[in-house]
């Protein structure tokens, strides 16, 4: 194969030094329209791709989580027990706030994937950053809360704190400095799984959460 | 000619379909006033759509060393890279992995690139199904057809088709024509799959050299399916999908979205950099990534027509196209359809092959001028109908070969007659003398058109009868 890689590098440099191709980066920088109120922005956004967005106080989530489970009737709820909402979680659940049972995602996925696939109703995780111009989530999956938690469970509740909401995905890359060292999977989500393949109709929760409930802590 | 001949047949028998018409025309007003929507402001379009240009060709202008860079890093992420010259060397290269897993199955992400490669069929024939996930892909596998839109498969179907499909395929699902009930029992036949998947493949929406990254754009969540939980991933991708920069990232996410389907951002944007991390609970175990060049490095040693390999495939160019919303996508040949396919496909296949589907447009502009990374296409298309019919071979795939004799001495005589005045002038009182002469010089055209009847005085003398001045 290294060999097929030889010659199609050589193709292309075999074209030689042209005067046409480089209209070089100059002008690359877009002036970006940053809206003025960042947690509103985002809200609206969010909403508008039909996100469930409730603003909350930075100690409130745990009970207004509580409520909202109840009121979806829901049966559990995954959580990632080393993450940064665990310790708060488990407090919140030892003093009968109204969660259901919490599952902890602590074994590999192959370990627990029955489970994952067919058990669990919700999870719950952290967000690092919104993009208030799209009324979007930013997450870097961790050991602590993997991947398939905001992919698999029907309903994926997230817990946002309005501070980390950056005006657009630019900034975001630009402020953190993304390219320094990026995770195994970065991920912008913006409100539920969607699809609008048979006649153009929009239809939510195709392969992915079918609610996407944002608590935003304000 | 056999691929020319079937664009034919295709073109008559999509014309004389008025379902096709009027399915395509009704979906393509609704794309075409979603984007309208998406771009409120001229300039700000203007502004976005000049950095995306400046982003994808200076990729472009750099592609050997990029690609280069994405290797290195992908490599160091622990991102297994192969190259493949052709398409069965890409579809040996996915079989040979899938193989070393002992996997029968594999579940697949929309990927045009995985079409282009005829991978499916590549690999049932060695006994190994694929699946397609994307709703709309899903339907169009399960119906035994192509997509017929790169963003939208399955457009020509209408919801009374699909449910009538899943009936004939799977006749324990009880019979529906609502549309979320469809979707829900689509999303329940695929979960079991994704549950038992060990092996899955996508494309790539974009390649970060930077960091080694593949984004993946999509609304359904299905190519995070594919790319979380089973054992393996394999994206395949087009070597011109490369940028240089993360900071590159966003503005082209920005207009492909709301070039493609109108909304300002998708549900998922899945940027990938390596398989899963020492203890990491899910993600694959290996990465590959398969880079396919079939044709573009030949593309690419033009410097016009390396334009082409700009397009970053959100369907704008096709959802404007007065051919493409006649014909819809089946009547094309090739992998992808409309004007930038009509451009791509004759430069991959030759223009022996596909010289014809250049003609496949009335050159209205419309798709350069809502491209969102400025891709001259009417001038491209001019040139390869250049290219078919120049004198001599040399130049791109096929040139010259849709070069026929008599077809050259006709506009030789054209050149000559339009050239010296005396001899125009007799010639046109000659034919407007005898209309007879020209419905038989006009045969083809006339099967299906009426011939409008010369006037008996051309417009130079009625304007010199009148004394009108040349000015």
């Amino acid at each position: 194969m290294s060999e097929a890689r030889d010659r199609i590098l050589a193709r292309l440099r075999g074209r030689g030094k042209g005067h046409t191709g480089r209209l070089g980066r100059s002008g690359a920088t877009l002036s970006r329209r940053r809206p003025d109120d960042l947690i509103g922005a985002f809200q609206r956004r969010a909403e508008a791709l039909h996100a469930q967005v409730y603003r909350v106080d930075p100690t409130g989530w745990p009970r207004l989580l509580g409520q909202l489970c109840r009121e979806k009737m829901l049966g559990n709820l995954l959580y990632g027990p080393g993450g940064p909402l665990g310790g708060e979680l488990r407090e919140a659940s030892r003093e009968q706030q109204g969660l259901p049972d919490l599952v902890g995602f602590e074994r590999e996925v192959e370990l627990c994937r029955e489970q994952i696939f067919f058990e669990i109703e919700a999870s719950v995780t952290s967000v690092r950053a919104g993009v208030a111009a799209s009324g979007t989530l930013v997450l870097w999956p961790t050991v602590e809360e993997p991947r398939s938690m905001s992919l698999v469970p029907p309903i994926h509740f997230a817990v946002l704190d309005s501070r980390s909401i950056h005006a657009t995905f630019a900034d975001v890359v630009e402020k953190e400095s993304w390219n320094r060292g990026m995770p195994t999977n970065a991920l912008l989500i913006s409100g539920p799984s969607k699809t609008a393949d048979i006649e153009q109709t929009l239809t939510h929760g195709m392969h992915g959460p079918t609610e996407l409930v944002i608590l935003l802590l304000t | 000619m056999h691929q020319d001949a079937e664009f034919r047949k295709g073109v008559s028998e999509a014309v004389g379909d008025p379902r096709i018409r009027r399915t395509f025309r009704a979906r393509m007003d609704l794309l075409m006033a979603k984007r309208r929507s998406a771009f409120p402001d001229p300039e700000a379009w203007d502004e976005l759509r000049r950095a995306a240009t400046r982003i994808r060709a200076d990729s472009i202008s750099r592609l050997p060393d990029l690609l280069q860079q994405l290797e290195t890093n992908c490599a160091s992420n622990g991102i297994r890279v192969h190259w493949a010259e052709t398409a069965d060397d890409a579809n040996r290269t996915v079989f040979e992995i899938m193989r070393g897993h002992d996997a029968r199955q594999l579940i697949k992400g929309k990927s045009m690139v995985s079409e282009e490669m005829g991978l499916n069929d590549y690999l049932a024939s060695r006994g190994i199904d694929c699946l397609e996930s994307d709703l709309g892909e899903f339907i169009v596998q399960l119906a035994g057809e192509r997509p017929s839109h790169i963003i939208a498969p399955a457009i020509h179907k209408d919801r009374v088709q699909v449910a009538k499909l899943f009936k004939e395929k799977f006749p324990d699902v009880s019979y529906t024509e609502e549309i979320e009930a469809l979707t829900g029992d689509a999303r329940r036949m695929l979960r079991r799959k994704f549950f038992e998947a060990s092996v899955g493949l996508t494309g790539v929406n974009f390649a970060v050299a930077e960091t080694g990254t593949l984004c993946l754009v999509e609304n359904e969540g299905n190519g995070r399916l594919c790319t979380t939980l089973p054992k393996v991933h394999i994206a395949v991708m087009g070597i011109e999908k490369v940028v240089e920069k993360l900071s590159d990232i966003p503005p082209l996410l920005n207009i492909l979205v709301r070039s493609a389907t109108g909304q300002s951002i998708t549900t998922y944007f899945n940027m990938i950099s390596s398989p899963r991390r020492r203890g990491e609970k899910d993600g694959p175990g290996e990465v590959h990534l398969v880079l396919l060049d079939n044709g573009r490095s030949g593309i690419y040693r033009d410097r016009e027509l390396d334009a082409t390999l700009r397009c970053i495939r959100c369907g704008a160019c096709m959802n404007h196209c007065p051919v493409y919303s006649r014909l819809g996508g089946h009547a094309y040949p090739g992998t992808i359809p409309g004007p930038i396919g009509a451009l791509l496909e004759p430069q991959i296949a030759g223009l022996d092959r596909l010289g014809a589907l250049p003609t496949a447009s009335t050159l209205c502009g419309a798709c350069s001028e809502v491209c969102p990374v400025g891709i001259p296409i009417p001038e491209l298309l001019n040139r390869l109908r250049a290219e078919g019919v120049r004198k001599g071979s040399e130049g791109i795939a096929g040139s010259g070969s849709r070069r026929r004799f008599r077809e050259a001495l006709v506009w030789r005589f054209w050149q000559m007659m339009c050239t010296r005045p005396r001899i125009y002038r007799g010639a046109l009182s000659l034919a407007a003398g005898m209309p007879s002469v020209l419905t038989r010089l006009f045969g083809p055209w006339t099967r299906s058109r009426t011939l409008p009847v010369p006037a008996g005085k051309s417009l130079h003398v009625i304007c010199r009868d009148r004394g009108l001045e040349h000015e």
